[in-house]
């Protein structure tokens, strides 16, 4: 299904849930909505549920305004975040409610049914009550029940909050196949960054009611377009100034308005960090000169945390190479970092290392 | 929820609202605008009135006393029935209700019955030159019968709540059994034995049914409120009537306040 | 030792007030032989009695169970109503618990009774009200009112909303959702408020006395017809009567306990 959201804004009371959010969704696509608990992402999904009423904004499914339309009339499917299966219904009538609802013959349910019970891979439990499931096994009821009716739109809040660690892992793979399989535009909520960029196709970043950004997951790291989404996707160090970084003195010269550039935010990956001895170092002319502040083991690599100038940063360095000291002198070259300065974002390279490689 | 309907669905909320109001409320209020009708003066002289302030004294004394007996035993006996095992426990446990289920003239009977001058326990009574029928006590019985099942109804849940691990916690930390109790578990119960004791007080404050039978009802001696309220509309003293119910409604509504202010504050934390 | 002195004072309480008064309601019934017994249970005005009785719990059973249901939904899922509202009609639920039974009749008889705007008005529609059958169902109602909708309001606010919304979500209109989702879930806690009321329906007397007028073979009920024996000093007869009473409140206990369990399940 094709979504439209056109400025869509939900009061509760005085507080404002989701303010001005606006995006388009194409069919078939796999959407993470990911943000911090109480940001508002819920609010979103349950708007377009038409669970909620937003207070003004546009919905527009195929091109159509939906605002008005009930839940029952959407074509969507929801997923709740406790699964909410009716419980004193058996997996069969479970999953069977939403087509007996649409008054289809027994046969039919039946076998619509069965073949989404095999879907999931439950063989077998049909006369099983939820009471008498694993949380994973709800999980999947929950959603052979949305599917069944055949929504255009599959929407899932927190599917995997409520199941433990080992599991989730595989209930992930498992639905991002299923939908792909199934071919539902679907949306999902989740505050869990590593489960967004593992699902989905595209995620929406949602902060305080907000659309911070959307894009690929690959994009949206890679490029991120406010302070926020940077900080809540992947690791990150948060400067005020460029001041003793070699290679970018000048970075707060290339905002629009340098006079401000006093408030700009500096954002450094510390996969962009690279740090050792001066003979290891891939371009020393751009590195900077720190002090080993603490070494951490991090089960694939070492989290070196050094001290440039009045930064303290932290950086990624594989095991193979030696391991650093507290106290060491080493060599710190930034290969690149993120400026944001209100709506400006800019992404920046270290000048003296593109100079020498220009020069080759 | 975006709904459909809407019309229908406010026409029956309308309804409900409207019925809630006109059977619950519109009384109540008649109540008090008929009970102060004829102005203050004559509503304080209707009150004032020996026979009817004489009852309202008399009806709080004896409330007080059934619910000060009930408090003490009821405290005891939800203890006793949500900490030991013992054979007919939950027999006991459902006998709790009985006089929720059983009418109130009925129990009013009961206590006839059992008190009366021709049981053997009223004649013995009689012979040690005690009254209980149509004396005082008797009503107090009464009342005590009727608000049996509130403070044990109001502990049981909160003692059964109580988590045993905040008991061991002070027995590790050295309290002794008594300590434990009146520093751990007492103060658990206390909402409880407050909010059931005062439910049975302004139950007991309303009976009417079980008292009447045994109460002898002579005006200064054992006529309480409830059946003086009786007696005024007997005798088609309408304002009369709602003078005192004005007086006690007053009081009950008081005492329904508090127990839910108690209750608000305690869900609060 | 506490625990043994705990156990023997619970037996006394309830030996002392439960159960030897019980004892002698049966006792006392049976004593001048069974003939005796019937001859009281099935004489005209008992009969009369028991069908007045039986006519008002069905009224009021059925209303309130209606109603009562009706705004334990409205209180608990209708978030339109503001929150202050919705506090302030919760404590007004409540306010029967604290009106003493007698009062409750009489707030009936103020305001329909013969000498009044509304009174007289009913009258010359030919509608009886006070001292008839409405009235002493108006007053049961007023007395069982709390009852329902405070055994389905915790039963709605712990099931939550969510099952709710996912059978919309399905496609399911307002009715079957009602009837398939939420009614499930509160059948027990209703059945239970039944129970409640129709013990209290039964047992209902100081409100029924006074808008009743209580009129032999016309409005008087099973409970005030014990009254009225009592007052006559026909102890056989209020004695028999009671004893059908108390019967049918254990059989009320019984199904009260058999409710609480089936609530417990679900």
């Amino acid at each position: 299904m094709q979504i439209e959201v056109r400025n869509l804004k939900k009061d509760f009371g005085q507080f404002a849930a989701v303010q001005n959010v606006s995006f388009d969704i194409e069919p078939g696509k796999l959407i993470g909505l990911l943000g911090p608990s109480g940001g508002g992402k819920t609010t979103i999904l349950r708007m377009l549920a038409g669970l909620e009423k937003p207070t003004s904004g546009e919905i527009l499914f195929h091109g159509k305004n939906v605002n008005h339309l009930p839940p029952q009339e959407r074509g969507i499917g929801f997923v709740f975040q406790n699964y909410a299966l009716f419980k004193h219904m058996n997996v069969f009538d479970n999953i069977a409610f939403g087509l007996t609802v649409q008054k289809k013959t027994k046969r039919e349910i039946q076998e619509r049914v069965y073949e989404m019970i095999e879907l999931i891979g439950l063989k077998g439990l049909a006369e099983r009550y939820p009471h008498q499931l694993s949380g994973g096994q709800r999980q999947r009821v929950a959603f052979a029940r949305a599917l069944a009716p055949s929504p255009e739109l599959l929407l899932l809040d927190e599917p995997f909050a409520a199941i433990d660690a080992k599991v989730r892992k595989e209930l992930r793979t498992w639905l991002r196949e299923m939908i792909s399989r199934v071919g539902v535009t679907s949306i999902f909520v989740t505050h869990d960054q590593e489960e967004a960029v593992e699902v989905a196709d595209e995620i929406m970043i949602i902060n305080s009611g907000r659309l911070e950004q959307k894009g690929t997951p690959w994009q949206v790291y890679k490029e991120p377009q406010t302070p926020f989404v940077a900080s809540f996707l992947g690791e990150s160090n948060i400067l005020p100034d460029t001041a003793s970084i070699t290679g970018f003195e000048a970075a707060t010269f290339r905002l629009r308005d340098k006079s401000r550039a006093k408030t700009a935010n500096i954002l450094i990956r510390p996969e962009s960090i690279e740090v050792g001895r001066e003979h290891e170092i891939s371009n020393p002319a751009a590195a900077s000169i720190g002090l080993v502040k603490s070494v951490q083991f991090r089960g694939t690599l070492w989290q070196v945390e050094v001290e440039v100038g009045h930064h303290r940063l932290l950086a990624h360095r594989t095991l193979e190479k030696e391991t650093l000291k507290p106290g060491d002198e080493v060599a710190v070259l930034i290969h690149s970092l993120h400026l944001f300065h209100e709506d400006e974002s800019l992404f920046l390279e270290n000048e003296i290392k593109r100079a020498s490689s220009a020069a080759i | 929820m975006i709904v459909k309907h809407v019309w229908l669905k406010r026409t029956v909320q309308s309804t409900v609202l409207v019925y809630f109001l006109l059977l619950i409320v519109v009384p109540i209020l008649g109540v008090y605008v008929q009970g102060l009708s004829e102005g203050w003066t004559k509503f304080a002289d209707s009150v004032i009135q020996p026979i009817a302030w004489d009852a309202v004294l008399r009806t709080l004394q004896l409330a007080v006393i059934a619910t000060l007996i009930n408090t003490v035993f009821g405290t005891l006996i939800a203890w006793v029935l949500v900490r030991y095992r013992f054979p007919g426990r939950r027999i006991l446990n459902s006998l709790v209700d009985l006089p929720f289920a059983l009418p109130t003239a009925v129990g009013g009977l009961m206590i006839l019955l059992l008190l009366g001058p021709q049981s053997w326990l009223g004649s013995f009574a009689k012979s040690h030159n005690i009254e209980i029928v149509y004396q005082q006590p008797a009503i107090v019985i009464a009342m005590i019968f009727v608000t049996f099942p509130f403070v044990i109804r109001t502990i049981q849940p909160l003692l059964e709540e109580l988590d045993p691990a905040e008991e061991e916690a002070s027995y590790t930390l050295g309290a002794s059994r008594s300590g434990t109790f009146w520093k751990v578990i007492f103060p658990a119960m206390r909402p409880g034995v407050i909010g059931g004791a005062m439910l049975a007080f302004s139950r007991a404050l309303a009976e009417f049914g079980a008292v009447v039978l045994v109460a002898g009802n002579i005006p200064g001696k054992t006529l309480v409120a409830s059946v003086q309220i009786y007696g005024n509309v007997e005798s088609y003293n309408p304002t009369g009537a709602a003078a005192v119910s004005v007086v006690l409604l007053t009081l009950s509504f008081l005492v329904l306040w508090s127990v839910n202010l108690l209750t608000a504050r305690r869900d609060e934390r | 030792m506490i625990r043994r002195v705990g156990i023997t004072i619970t037996y006394l309480v309830f030996l002392v007030f439960l159960i030897i008064p019980l004892g002698k309601v049966f006792t006392s019934a049976v004593s001048l032989g069974t003939a005796g017994f019937w001859n009281a249970l099935t004489r005209p005005e008992a009969l009369h009695a028991f069908l007045v009785s039986a006519i008002i719990v069905a009224i009021v059973t059925v209303l309130n169970t209606l109603f009562g249901v009706l705004l334990a939904l409205l209180l608990v899922r209708e978030t339109a109503i503001s929150r202050r509202l919705r506090h302030l009609l919760n404590s007004i639920v409540d306010l029967p618990f604290a009106v003493s039974p007698i009062i409750g009749g009489l707030m009936i008889l103020l305001l329909l009774g013969p000498h009044t705007a509304l009174g007289t008005f009913f009258e010359a529609q030919g509608v009886k009200i006070v001292f008839a059958l409405p009235g002493m169902v108006l007053a049961t109602l007023f007395v069982t009112f709390p009852l329902m909708v405070r055994e389905v309001m915790p039963v709605l606010q712990e099931v939550g909303t969510q099952q709710e919304e996912a059978a919309y979500t399905l496609g399911a209109n307002g009715w079957r959702t009602f009837w398939r989702v939420t009614w499930p879930s509160i059948r027990w806690g209703v059945l239970y408020g039944v129970v409640l009321t129709i013990a209290r329906s039964i047992g209902e007397f100081g409100a029924v006395l006074v808008v009743s007028g209580n009129i032999i073979n016309k409005t008087q009920t099973a409970t005030t017809l014990v009254y009225q024996q009592v007052e006559n000093f026909n102890y056989v007869a209020a004695n028999s009567i009671a004893l059908v009473l108390a019967a049918l409140s254990i059989v009320i206990l019984l199904l009260l306990e058999w409710a609480k369990k089936r609530k417990e399940v679900f």
